[in-house]
Protein backbone atom coordinates (compact mmCIF):
# COMPACT_ATOMS: atom_id res chain seq x y z
CA UNK A 1 0.00 0.00 0.00
CA UNK A 2 2.70 2.47 1.05
CA UNK A 3 4.61 4.04 -1.90
CA UNK A 4 7.86 4.19 0.03
CA UNK A 5 9.92 1.68 1.97
CA UNK A 6 11.77 1.98 5.27
CA UNK A 7 15.04 1.41 3.35
CA UNK A 8 14.31 4.38 1.11
CA UNK A 9 13.61 6.58 4.13
CA UNK A 10 16.87 5.48 5.74
CA UNK A 11 18.73 6.25 2.49
CA UNK A 12 17.17 9.72 2.20
CA UNK A 13 18.00 10.38 5.84
CA UNK A 14 21.66 9.51 5.25
CA UNK A 15 21.77 11.74 2.15
CA UNK A 16 20.30 14.56 4.22
CA UNK A 17 22.73 13.83 7.07
CA UNK A 18 19.86 13.27 9.49
CA UNK A 19 20.30 10.66 12.19
CA UNK A 20 16.99 8.79 12.61
CA UNK A 21 16.04 6.18 15.20
CA UNK A 22 14.25 3.00 13.99
CA UNK A 23 11.01 4.37 15.51
CA UNK A 24 11.37 7.65 13.61
CA UNK A 25 12.06 5.76 10.38
CA UNK A 26 8.93 3.69 10.90
CA UNK A 27 6.69 6.67 11.50
CA UNK A 28 8.26 8.71 8.67
CA UNK A 29 7.75 5.78 6.31
CA UNK A 30 4.01 6.02 7.00
CA UNK A 31 3.94 9.83 6.69
CA UNK A 32 5.99 9.98 3.51
CA UNK A 33 4.00 7.07 2.10
CA UNK A 34 0.83 9.13 2.42
CA UNK A 35 2.49 12.05 0.62
CA UNK A 36 3.63 9.77 -2.20
CA UNK A 37 0.07 8.42 -2.49
CA UNK A 38 -1.29 11.96 -2.73
CA UNK A 39 1.20 12.83 -5.46
CA UNK A 40 0.10 9.70 -7.32
CA UNK A 41 -3.47 11.05 -7.35
CA UNK A 42 -2.25 14.33 -8.83
CA UNK A 43 -0.33 12.39 -11.49
CA UNK A 44 -3.53 10.60 -12.49
CA UNK A 45 -5.10 13.96 -13.22
CA UNK A 46 -2.05 15.21 -15.17
CA UNK A 47 -2.77 13.98 -18.69
CA UNK A 48 -0.34 14.60 -21.58
CA UNK A 49 -2.30 17.71 -22.61
CA UNK A 50 -1.47 19.38 -19.29
CA UNK A 51 2.01 20.88 -19.64
CA UNK A 52 4.50 20.17 -16.86
CA UNK A 53 5.08 23.16 -14.66
CA UNK A 54 7.71 23.90 -12.07
CA UNK A 55 6.32 27.23 -10.98
CA UNK A 56 2.78 28.39 -10.21
CA UNK A 57 3.27 31.91 -11.63
CA UNK A 58 3.20 32.34 -15.42
CA UNK A 59 6.34 34.45 -15.32
CA UNK A 60 9.65 34.23 -17.17
CA UNK A 61 12.81 36.35 -17.37
CA UNK A 62 12.72 38.07 -14.00
CA UNK A 63 16.17 39.63 -13.89
CA UNK A 64 18.12 42.07 -11.78
CA UNK A 65 20.74 44.51 -13.07
CA UNK A 66 24.40 43.76 -12.43
CA UNK A 67 24.84 46.39 -9.72
CA UNK A 68 26.66 45.80 -6.45
CA UNK A 69 24.63 46.27 -3.28
CA UNK A 70 26.14 46.30 0.21
CA UNK A 71 26.85 42.89 1.71
CA UNK A 72 26.59 41.85 5.33
CA UNK A 73 29.46 42.85 7.59
CA UNK A 74 31.82 40.03 8.48
CA UNK A 75 30.44 40.08 12.02
CA UNK A 76 26.87 39.76 10.75
CA UNK A 77 27.86 36.98 8.37
CA UNK A 78 29.56 35.00 11.13
CA UNK A 79 27.00 35.74 13.86
CA UNK A 80 25.13 32.48 13.36
CA UNK A 81 28.21 30.32 12.94
CA UNK A 82 28.71 27.57 15.56
CA UNK A 83 32.46 28.19 15.38
CA UNK A 84 34.84 30.61 13.72
CA UNK A 85 38.54 31.21 13.25
CA UNK A 86 39.32 34.84 12.55
CA UNK A 87 37.00 35.92 9.73
CA UNK A 88 36.31 32.39 8.52
CA UNK A 89 33.71 29.81 9.38
CA UNK A 90 35.28 26.86 11.17
CA UNK A 91 33.89 23.40 10.44
CA UNK A 92 34.71 19.89 11.76
CA UNK A 93 37.08 17.61 9.79
CA UNK A 94 35.56 16.61 6.43
CA UNK A 95 37.49 13.45 5.50
CA UNK A 96 39.45 11.07 7.67
CA UNK A 97 43.07 10.16 7.05
CA UNK A 98 43.35 7.80 4.08
CA UNK B 1 51.54 3.19 -0.91
CA UNK B 2 52.71 1.35 -3.99
CA UNK B 3 53.67 3.71 -6.76
CA UNK B 4 51.27 3.46 -9.69
CA UNK B 5 52.86 1.68 -12.61
CA UNK B 6 52.67 3.34 -15.97
CA UNK B 7 52.69 1.68 -19.34
CA UNK B 8 54.79 3.20 -22.10
CA UNK B 9 52.55 5.67 -23.95
CA UNK B 10 53.03 4.14 -27.42
CA UNK B 11 52.46 0.66 -26.09
CA UNK B 12 49.28 1.84 -24.34
CA UNK B 13 47.99 3.18 -27.66
CA UNK B 14 48.75 -0.09 -29.42
CA UNK B 15 46.51 -1.92 -26.98
CA UNK B 16 43.82 0.64 -26.22
CA UNK B 17 41.91 3.51 -27.77
CA UNK B 18 41.58 6.53 -25.48
CA UNK B 19 38.16 8.16 -25.19
CA UNK B 20 38.08 11.66 -23.71
CA UNK B 21 35.58 14.12 -22.33
CA UNK B 22 36.04 17.53 -20.73
CA UNK B 23 34.06 19.67 -18.35
CA UNK B 24 35.36 23.22 -18.29
CA UNK B 25 34.09 25.65 -15.68
CA UNK B 26 34.32 29.32 -16.66
CA UNK B 27 33.94 31.93 -13.94
CA UNK B 28 32.15 34.97 -15.35
CA UNK B 29 33.49 38.44 -14.61
CA UNK B 30 30.18 40.10 -13.80
CA UNK B 31 30.30 42.82 -11.15
CA UNK B 32 27.96 40.88 -8.89
CA UNK B 33 27.20 37.26 -8.07
CA UNK B 34 24.76 35.05 -9.97
CA UNK B 35 21.75 35.41 -7.67
CA UNK B 36 22.52 38.33 -5.35
CA UNK B 37 24.09 41.79 -5.45
CA UNK B 38 27.23 40.84 -3.52
CA UNK B 39 30.43 41.87 -5.31
CA UNK B 40 32.09 39.23 -7.48
CA UNK B 41 35.67 39.98 -6.51
CA UNK B 42 38.54 38.33 -4.71
CA UNK B 43 41.52 39.52 -2.80
CA UNK B 44 39.12 41.02 -0.28
CA UNK B 45 39.05 39.92 3.32
CA UNK B 46 37.32 36.59 3.98
CA UNK B 47 33.51 36.63 4.09
CA UNK B 48 33.22 40.31 3.17
CA UNK B 49 31.00 39.60 0.12
CA UNK B 50 28.11 37.63 1.56
CA UNK B 51 24.40 38.13 2.18
CA UNK B 52 21.45 35.99 3.33
CA UNK B 53 20.95 34.70 -0.25
CA UNK B 54 24.48 33.45 -0.91
CA UNK B 55 24.81 32.19 2.68
CA UNK B 56 21.55 30.27 2.37
CA UNK B 57 20.03 32.00 5.40
CA UNK B 58 16.28 32.04 5.98
CA UNK B 59 14.68 34.86 4.04
CA UNK B 60 17.26 34.88 1.27
CA UNK B 61 15.70 35.10 -2.17
CA UNK B 62 17.71 34.58 -5.37
CA UNK B 63 17.39 37.06 -8.24
CA UNK B 64 18.99 36.27 -11.57
CA UNK B 65 21.79 38.55 -12.79
CA UNK B 66 20.82 39.69 -16.32
CA UNK B 67 24.45 40.23 -17.28
CA UNK B 68 25.32 36.64 -16.33
CA UNK B 69 22.53 35.36 -18.60
CA UNK B 70 23.78 37.61 -21.38
CA UNK B 71 27.37 36.34 -20.96
CA UNK B 72 26.17 32.73 -20.90
CA UNK B 73 24.17 33.19 -24.11
CA UNK B 74 27.10 34.88 -25.85
CA UNK B 75 29.43 32.09 -24.76
CA UNK B 76 26.92 29.50 -25.96
CA UNK B 77 26.67 31.24 -29.33
CA UNK B 78 30.46 31.47 -29.67
CA UNK B 79 30.57 27.69 -29.17
CA UNK B 80 28.04 27.22 -31.96
CA UNK B 81 25.31 26.16 -29.54
CA UNK B 82 21.55 26.45 -29.85
CA UNK B 83 20.11 28.74 -27.20
CA UNK B 84 17.17 27.25 -25.33
CA UNK B 85 13.80 28.91 -25.80
CA UNK B 86 12.98 27.85 -22.25
CA UNK B 87 15.60 27.17 -19.66
CA UNK B 88 15.41 26.81 -15.90
CA UNK B 89 17.49 26.38 -12.80
CA UNK B 90 17.54 23.30 -10.60
CA UNK B 91 18.81 22.49 -7.15
CA UNK B 92 21.62 19.98 -6.98
CA UNK B 93 21.42 18.79 -3.40
CA UNK B 94 24.52 17.83 -1.47
CA UNK B 95 25.97 18.46 1.94
CA UNK B 96 29.45 19.87 2.00
CA UNK B 97 30.79 22.88 3.88
CA UNK B 98 31.76 24.74 0.68
CA UNK B 99 28.09 25.47 0.02
CA UNK B 100 26.11 27.00 2.83
CA UNK B 101 22.79 26.46 1.04
CA UNK B 102 23.22 22.66 1.02
CA UNK B 103 22.52 22.73 -2.70
CA UNK B 104 24.17 24.20 -5.75
CA UNK B 105 21.88 26.21 -7.99
CA UNK B 106 22.59 24.66 -11.36
CA UNK B 107 20.77 23.54 -14.49
CA UNK B 108 19.73 19.97 -15.12
CA UNK B 109 17.27 19.11 -17.87
CA UNK B 110 16.98 22.54 -19.49
CA UNK B 111 20.45 24.09 -19.95
CA UNK B 112 20.70 27.54 -21.51
CA UNK B 113 22.89 26.31 -24.43
CA UNK B 114 23.34 22.94 -26.12
CA UNK B 115 24.50 21.16 -29.31
CA UNK B 116 27.59 23.18 -30.13
CA UNK B 117 30.98 22.35 -31.56
CA UNK B 118 34.46 23.77 -31.56
CA UNK B 119 37.12 22.97 -34.14
CA UNK B 120 40.67 23.12 -32.83
CA UNK B 121 43.94 22.87 -34.70
CA UNK B 122 46.84 20.85 -33.34
CA UNK B 123 50.48 21.74 -33.89
CA UNK B 124 50.71 19.16 -36.68
CA UNK B 125 47.95 21.05 -38.49
CA UNK B 126 45.43 18.28 -37.72
CA UNK B 127 41.94 19.67 -37.17
CA UNK B 128 39.73 18.11 -34.51
CA UNK B 129 36.09 19.03 -34.03
CA UNK B 130 34.97 18.72 -30.43
CA UNK B 131 31.21 18.37 -30.06
CA UNK B 132 29.75 20.38 -27.19
CA UNK B 133 26.87 18.66 -25.46
CA UNK B 134 25.78 21.61 -23.34
CA UNK B 135 26.83 24.79 -21.59
CA UNK B 136 24.85 25.40 -18.44
CA UNK B 137 24.81 28.06 -15.74
CA UNK B 138 25.45 27.47 -12.06
CA UNK B 139 26.88 29.16 -9.01
CA UNK B 140 30.33 28.59 -7.59
CA UNK B 141 31.10 27.20 -4.13
CA UNK B 142 33.02 28.84 -1.30
CA UNK B 143 36.70 28.26 -0.67
CA UNK B 144 37.90 25.72 1.89
CA UNK B 145 41.25 25.62 3.63
CA UNK B 146 42.26 22.63 5.70
CA UNK B 147 44.14 23.03 8.96
CA UNK B 148 46.30 20.61 10.88
CA UNK B 149 47.31 17.12 9.78
CA UNK B 150 49.47 16.75 6.69
CA UNK B 151 49.91 20.27 5.31
CA UNK B 152 46.89 21.57 3.51
CA UNK B 153 45.36 18.17 2.78
CA UNK B 154 41.74 17.46 3.47
CA UNK B 155 42.52 13.94 4.68
CA UNK B 156 43.41 13.93 8.33
CA UNK B 157 42.96 17.68 8.79
CA UNK B 158 41.97 18.74 12.31
CA UNK B 159 39.38 21.18 10.99
CA UNK B 160 38.58 23.29 7.94
CA UNK B 161 37.88 26.96 7.36
CA UNK B 162 35.39 28.43 4.92
CA UNK B 163 35.36 31.74 3.06
CA UNK B 164 32.09 32.23 1.18
CA UNK B 165 33.20 35.20 -0.96
CA UNK B 166 33.33 32.91 -4.00
CA UNK B 167 30.05 31.20 -3.10
CA UNK B 168 27.41 32.30 -5.61
CA UNK B 169 29.80 33.61 -8.27
CA UNK B 170 28.40 32.83 -11.76
CA UNK B 171 29.89 29.89 -13.64
CA UNK B 172 29.24 28.40 -17.02
CA UNK B 173 30.05 24.71 -17.24
CA UNK B 174 30.86 23.52 -20.75
CA UNK B 175 30.46 19.79 -21.26
CA UNK B 176 31.82 18.01 -24.32
CA UNK B 177 30.49 14.85 -25.87
CA UNK B 178 32.81 11.85 -25.96
CA UNK B 179 35.90 12.57 -28.03
CA UNK B 180 36.97 9.46 -29.95
CA UNK B 181 39.76 9.04 -32.44
CA UNK B 182 42.15 11.32 -30.57
CA UNK B 183 44.73 8.51 -30.47
CA UNK B 184 48.29 9.72 -29.79
CA UNK B 185 47.11 13.33 -30.03
CA UNK B 186 44.77 12.87 -27.03
CA UNK B 187 46.90 14.79 -24.51
CA UNK B 188 47.42 17.63 -26.99
CA UNK B 189 43.70 17.68 -27.80
CA UNK B 190 42.98 18.25 -24.11
CA UNK B 191 45.44 21.10 -23.87
CA UNK B 192 44.40 22.72 -27.14
CA UNK B 193 40.69 22.44 -26.40
CA UNK B 194 41.01 24.13 -23.01
CA UNK B 195 43.28 26.78 -24.55
CA UNK B 196 40.63 27.42 -27.22
CA UNK B 197 37.88 27.82 -24.60
CA UNK B 198 40.10 30.19 -22.64
CA UNK B 199 40.82 32.21 -25.74
CA UNK B 200 37.11 32.44 -26.62
CA UNK B 201 35.96 33.60 -23.18
CA UNK B 202 38.76 36.15 -23.15
CA UNK B 203 37.85 37.46 -26.59
CA UNK B 204 34.19 37.67 -25.53
CA UNK B 205 35.24 39.55 -22.40
CA UNK B 206 32.94 37.35 -20.27
CA UNK B 207 35.70 36.07 -17.98
CA UNK B 208 39.09 37.19 -16.74
CA UNK B 209 40.23 33.80 -18.07
CA UNK B 210 43.21 33.48 -15.72
CA UNK B 211 43.70 29.78 -15.13
CA UNK B 212 46.14 30.39 -12.29
CA UNK B 213 43.35 32.21 -10.45
CA UNK B 214 40.80 29.49 -11.14
CA UNK B 215 38.75 31.50 -13.67
CA UNK B 216 38.95 28.53 -16.04
CA UNK B 217 39.02 25.06 -14.48
CA UNK B 218 39.07 21.73 -16.23
CA UNK B 219 37.90 18.25 -15.27
CA UNK B 220 39.32 15.65 -17.65
CA UNK B 221 37.50 12.36 -18.26
CA UNK B 222 39.57 9.52 -19.66
CA UNK B 223 38.66 5.93 -20.45
CA UNK B 224 40.33 3.23 -22.51
CA UNK B 225 38.69 0.85 -24.95
CA UNK B 226 40.58 -2.31 -25.92
CA UNK B 227 41.41 -2.37 -29.64
CA UNK B 228 38.77 -4.28 -31.56
CA UNK B 229 36.15 -3.78 -28.86
CA UNK B 230 33.19 -1.46 -29.12
CA UNK B 231 32.47 -1.42 -25.40
CA UNK B 232 33.49 1.74 -23.57
CA UNK B 233 35.83 1.35 -20.67
CA UNK B 234 35.17 2.72 -17.19
CA UNK B 235 36.15 6.36 -17.01
CA UNK B 236 37.89 8.39 -14.38
CA UNK B 237 37.34 12.11 -13.85
CA UNK B 238 40.49 13.99 -12.97
CA UNK B 239 39.68 17.21 -11.13
CA UNK B 240 41.86 20.16 -10.26
CA UNK B 241 43.59 20.41 -13.63
CA UNK B 242 44.19 24.11 -13.75
CA UNK B 243 46.89 24.83 -16.30
CA UNK B 244 47.13 23.96 -19.98
CA UNK B 245 50.26 21.94 -19.47
CA UNK B 246 48.61 20.03 -16.64
CA UNK B 247 45.67 19.08 -18.84
CA UNK B 248 48.10 17.57 -21.32
CA UNK B 249 50.10 15.78 -18.64
CA UNK B 250 47.03 14.52 -16.74
CA UNK B 251 45.46 12.98 -19.87
CA UNK B 252 48.75 11.30 -20.77
CA UNK B 253 49.19 10.04 -17.21
CA UNK B 254 45.68 8.56 -17.03
CA UNK B 255 46.14 6.76 -20.37
CA UNK B 256 49.40 5.24 -19.17
CA UNK B 257 48.07 4.40 -15.70
CA UNK B 258 44.83 2.83 -16.88
CA UNK B 259 46.64 0.84 -19.61
CA UNK B 260 49.05 -0.60 -17.05
CA UNK B 261 46.21 -1.53 -14.73
CA UNK B 262 44.01 -3.08 -17.44
CA UNK B 263 46.77 -5.07 -19.09
CA UNK B 264 47.69 -6.53 -15.70
CA UNK B 265 44.14 -7.84 -15.45
CA UNK B 266 42.94 -5.08 -13.12
CA UNK B 267 39.78 -3.02 -13.38
CA UNK B 268 39.29 0.74 -13.42
CA UNK B 269 37.22 2.18 -10.62
CA UNK B 270 34.78 4.87 -11.63
CA UNK B 271 36.01 7.67 -9.43
CA UNK B 272 37.15 11.24 -9.25
CA UNK B 273 40.93 11.60 -9.18
CA UNK B 274 43.08 14.48 -8.03
CA UNK B 275 45.88 15.91 -10.15
CA UNK B 276 49.14 16.73 -8.37
CA UNK B 277 51.11 19.38 -10.18
CA UNK B 278 54.30 18.68 -8.22
CA UNK B 279 54.56 14.95 -8.85
CA UNK B 280 52.76 14.88 -12.20
CA UNK B 281 50.49 12.10 -10.97
CA UNK B 282 46.82 11.57 -10.21
CA UNK B 283 45.59 9.97 -7.00
CA UNK B 284 42.27 8.34 -6.18
CA UNK B 285 39.59 10.60 -4.78
CA UNK B 286 36.09 9.64 -3.93
CA UNK B 287 34.56 6.64 -5.73
CA UNK B 288 31.11 7.16 -7.23
CA UNK B 289 28.62 6.18 -4.55
CA UNK B 290 25.14 6.64 -3.17
CA UNK B 291 26.18 10.14 -2.18
CA UNK B 292 26.08 11.11 -5.87
CA UNK B 293 22.30 10.98 -5.70
CA UNK B 294 21.83 14.73 -6.03
CA UNK B 295 18.03 14.65 -6.13
CA UNK B 296 17.82 17.48 -8.67
CA UNK B 297 14.54 19.34 -8.73
CA UNK B 298 13.43 22.63 -10.28
CA UNK B 299 14.45 25.65 -8.20
CA UNK B 300 11.12 26.90 -6.79
CA UNK B 301 12.44 30.41 -6.03
CA UNK B 302 13.33 31.21 -9.66
CA UNK B 303 11.14 31.48 -12.73
CA UNK B 304 12.25 30.10 -16.12
CA UNK B 305 14.65 31.98 -18.37
CA UNK B 306 13.15 32.28 -21.85
CA UNK B 307 15.43 34.41 -24.00
CA UNK B 308 13.54 35.91 -26.94
CA UNK B 309 14.93 35.14 -30.38
CA UNK B 310 15.40 38.89 -30.90
CA UNK B 311 17.61 39.13 -27.82
CA UNK B 312 19.63 36.10 -28.92
CA UNK B 313 20.20 37.64 -32.37
CA UNK B 314 21.15 40.96 -30.79
CA UNK B 315 23.75 39.15 -28.70
CA UNK B 316 24.97 37.15 -31.69
CA UNK B 317 25.74 40.46 -33.41
CA UNK B 318 28.12 41.36 -30.56
CA UNK B 319 30.34 38.29 -31.02
CA UNK B 320 33.98 39.07 -31.84
CA UNK B 321 35.91 37.43 -34.67
CA UNK B 322 36.58 33.82 -33.58
CA UNK B 323 40.10 33.72 -32.05
CA UNK B 324 41.33 30.94 -34.36
CA UNK B 325 40.28 32.88 -37.46
CA UNK B 326 41.83 36.03 -36.06
CA UNK B 327 45.15 34.29 -35.49
CA UNK B 328 45.20 33.03 -39.08
CA UNK B 329 44.44 36.52 -40.39
CA UNK B 330 47.06 38.25 -38.23
CA UNK B 331 49.83 35.78 -39.07
CA UNK B 332 49.16 36.30 -42.78
CA UNK B 333 48.98 40.10 -42.40
CA UNK B 334 52.21 40.27 -40.44
CA UNK B 335 54.09 37.72 -42.52
CA UNK B 336 55.44 35.92 -39.46
CA UNK B 337 57.01 32.48 -39.65
CA UNK B 338 55.18 29.85 -37.56
CA UNK B 339 57.75 29.97 -34.78
CA UNK B 340 57.72 33.76 -34.62
CA UNK B 341 53.94 33.79 -34.47
CA UNK B 342 53.77 31.00 -31.87
CA UNK B 343 56.21 32.97 -29.75
CA UNK B 344 53.80 35.91 -29.71
CA UNK B 345 50.75 33.72 -29.06
CA UNK B 346 52.40 31.70 -26.31
CA UNK B 347 53.54 34.89 -24.58
CA UNK B 348 49.94 36.11 -24.67
CA UNK B 349 51.08 39.19 -26.61
CA UNK B 350 48.78 39.06 -29.62
CA UNK B 351 46.75 42.09 -28.53
CA UNK B 352 49.84 44.07 -27.53
CA UNK B 353 51.65 43.40 -30.80
CA UNK B 354 48.52 44.17 -32.83
CA UNK B 355 48.04 47.50 -31.03
CA UNK B 356 51.71 48.39 -31.45
CA UNK B 357 51.52 47.77 -35.19
CA UNK B 358 48.30 49.78 -35.34
CA UNK B 359 50.22 52.63 -33.66
CA UNK B 360 52.66 52.65 -36.57
CA UNK B 361 55.42 50.15 -35.78
CA UNK B 362 56.59 47.54 -38.25
CA UNK B 363 55.39 44.00 -37.47
CA UNK B 364 58.87 42.56 -36.98
CA UNK B 365 60.01 45.39 -34.71
CA UNK B 366 56.82 45.12 -32.62
CA UNK B 367 57.37 41.38 -32.25
CA UNK B 368 61.05 41.79 -31.43
CA UNK B 369 60.50 44.36 -28.68
CA UNK B 370 57.52 42.67 -27.03
CA UNK B 371 58.86 39.11 -27.00
CA UNK B 372 62.38 40.35 -26.30
CA UNK B 373 63.18 43.19 -23.95
CA UNK B 374 59.65 43.87 -22.64
CA UNK B 375 59.05 40.17 -21.92
CA UNK B 376 62.45 39.95 -20.23
CA UNK B 377 61.75 42.92 -17.94
CA UNK B 378 58.26 41.59 -17.20
CA UNK B 379 59.74 38.24 -16.31
CA UNK B 380 62.17 39.90 -13.91
CA UNK B 381 59.32 41.90 -12.36
CA UNK B 382 57.08 38.82 -12.25
CA UNK B 383 54.20 40.51 -14.07
CA UNK B 384 52.49 40.18 -17.45
CA UNK B 385 54.38 41.94 -20.25
CA UNK B 386 51.32 43.85 -21.43
CA UNK B 387 50.81 45.29 -17.95
CA UNK B 388 54.29 46.81 -17.97
CA UNK B 389 54.10 49.28 -20.84
CA UNK B 390 51.51 50.58 -23.32
CA UNK B 391 51.60 49.51 -26.98
CA UNK B 392 51.73 53.15 -28.18
CA UNK B 393 54.84 53.71 -26.06
CA UNK B 394 56.55 50.69 -27.57
CA UNK B 395 55.57 52.01 -31.01
CA UNK B 396 57.07 55.42 -30.14
CA UNK B 397 60.27 53.74 -28.95
CA UNK B 398 60.55 51.75 -32.18
CA UNK B 399 60.05 54.96 -34.16
CA UNK B 400 62.99 56.59 -32.33
CA UNK B 401 65.21 53.58 -33.11
CA UNK B 402 64.22 53.58 -36.76
CA UNK B 403 64.83 57.33 -37.04
CA UNK B 404 68.37 56.76 -35.76
CA UNK B 405 67.77 58.79 -32.60
CA UNK B 406 68.39 55.71 -30.47
CA UNK B 407 70.54 52.63 -30.80
CA UNK B 408 69.02 49.36 -29.53
CA UNK B 409 71.15 49.67 -26.43
CA UNK B 410 69.99 53.20 -25.67
CA UNK B 411 66.41 52.21 -26.48
CA UNK B 412 66.57 49.54 -23.78
CA UNK B 413 67.51 52.26 -21.27
CA UNK B 414 64.67 54.44 -22.51
CA UNK B 415 62.27 51.51 -22.11
CA UNK B 416 63.36 51.13 -18.50
CA UNK B 417 62.69 54.83 -17.98
CA UNK B 418 59.23 54.56 -19.52
CA UNK B 419 58.42 51.55 -17.32
CA UNK B 420 59.70 53.47 -14.29
CA UNK B 421 57.07 56.10 -15.07
CA UNK B 422 59.45 58.80 -16.29
CA UNK B 423 57.17 59.69 -19.20
CA UNK B 424 56.95 58.98 -22.90
CA UNK B 425 60.00 57.61 -24.74
CA UNK B 426 60.77 61.08 -26.10
CA UNK B 427 60.54 62.61 -22.62
CA UNK B 428 62.88 59.94 -21.25
CA UNK B 429 65.36 60.59 -24.09
CA UNK B 430 65.36 64.27 -23.12
CA UNK B 431 65.42 63.89 -19.35
CA UNK B 432 68.09 61.19 -19.35
CA UNK B 433 70.02 62.74 -22.24
CA UNK B 434 70.09 59.44 -24.07
CA UNK B 435 69.93 60.44 -27.74
CA UNK B 436 72.63 59.27 -30.12
CA UNK B 437 75.09 62.13 -30.72
CA UNK B 438 74.31 62.87 -34.32
CA UNK B 439 76.21 66.11 -34.58
CA UNK B 440 79.63 65.02 -35.88
CA UNK B 441 81.47 67.90 -34.14
CA UNK B 442 81.98 66.32 -30.71
CA UNK B 443 82.62 62.95 -32.38
CA UNK B 444 85.39 64.33 -34.58
CA UNK B 445 87.02 66.03 -31.60
CA UNK B 446 87.00 62.75 -29.67
CA UNK B 447 88.34 60.81 -32.67
CA UNK B 448 91.17 63.26 -33.32
CA UNK B 449 92.16 63.06 -29.67
CA UNK B 450 92.11 59.26 -29.69
CA UNK B 451 94.15 59.09 -32.92
CA UNK B 452 96.72 61.55 -31.55
CA UNK B 453 97.18 59.52 -28.38
CA UNK B 454 97.59 56.24 -30.32
CA UNK B 455 100.05 57.09 -33.15
CA UNK B 456 100.90 53.40 -33.76
CA UNK B 457 97.23 52.64 -34.47
CA UNK B 458 97.03 55.66 -36.74
CA UNK B 459 100.02 54.34 -38.68
CA UNK B 460 98.45 50.90 -39.08
CA UNK B 461 95.17 52.35 -40.36
CA UNK B 462 97.11 54.37 -42.89
CA UNK B 463 98.89 51.16 -43.94
CA UNK B 464 95.46 49.79 -44.79
CA UNK B 465 95.13 47.65 -41.65
CA UNK B 466 91.55 48.72 -41.15
CA UNK B 467 90.90 46.24 -38.28
CA UNK B 468 93.25 48.33 -36.13
CA UNK B 469 90.56 51.04 -36.10
CA UNK B 470 88.73 48.96 -33.45
CA UNK B 471 90.95 50.29 -30.66
CA UNK B 472 90.19 53.88 -31.62
CA UNK B 473 86.46 53.21 -32.04
CA UNK B 474 86.41 51.65 -28.55
CA UNK B 475 88.15 54.69 -27.03
CA UNK B 476 85.75 57.06 -28.78
CA UNK B 477 82.64 55.12 -27.70
CA UNK B 478 83.98 55.20 -24.15
CA UNK B 479 84.59 58.94 -24.32
CA UNK B 480 81.05 59.43 -25.68
CA UNK B 481 79.68 57.21 -22.88
CA UNK B 482 78.23 54.90 -25.51
CA UNK B 483 75.94 57.56 -26.88
CA UNK B 484 77.22 57.38 -30.40
CA UNK B 485 76.38 55.30 -33.40
CA UNK B 486 79.31 52.88 -33.70
CA UNK B 487 78.94 52.59 -37.48
CA UNK B 488 79.19 56.36 -37.88
CA UNK B 489 82.22 56.48 -35.54
CA UNK B 490 83.98 53.86 -37.66
CA UNK B 491 83.23 55.82 -40.79
CA UNK B 492 84.64 58.99 -39.26
CA UNK B 493 87.73 57.27 -37.80
CA UNK B 494 88.73 56.02 -41.24
CA UNK B 495 88.00 59.40 -42.74
CA UNK B 496 90.02 61.33 -40.08
CA UNK B 497 92.91 58.86 -40.22
CA UNK B 498 93.11 59.36 -43.99
CA UNK B 499 92.96 63.18 -43.80
CA UNK B 500 95.41 63.54 -40.89
CA UNK B 501 98.47 63.48 -43.15
ZN1 LIG C 1 25.18 37.50 -1.59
Amino acid sequence: MSGITAEQVAHLASLARIDLSPEEIASLTIDLGQIVESVKKVQEVATPDVPATSHPMPLTNVFRDDIVVPSLTVEQALSGAPDRDGDKFRVPPILEED
Amino acid sequence: MKKAELMDFDKALELYEPVLGFEVHVELNTKTKMFCGCANEFGQGANTNTCPTCLGLPGGLPQVNRKAIESSIRLGLALGCDIAEASRFARKNYFYPDTAKNFQTSQYDEPIAFNGSLTIELESGRQVTVEIERAHMEDDAGKLTHKGGATGRIQGADYSLVDYNRGGVPLVEIVTQMIEGGEADSPEIGKTYVAAIREIVKALGVSNARMEEGNVRCDANVSLRPRGSNILGTRTETKNVNSLRSVERAVRYEIQRQAALLSAGGTITQETRHWHEDTGRTSAGRPKSDADDYRYFPEPDLVPVAPSREWVEELRATLPEPPAARRKRLQADWGFANLEFQDVVNSDLLDAVEATIAAGASAQAARKWWTGEVARLANVAGVAADSLVQPHQVAALIELVEAGTLTDRLARQVLEGVIAGEGTPLEVVDSRGLAVVSDDGPLIAAIDEALASQPDVLAKIRDGKVQAAGAVIGAVMKAMRGQADAARVRELVLERAGSAE
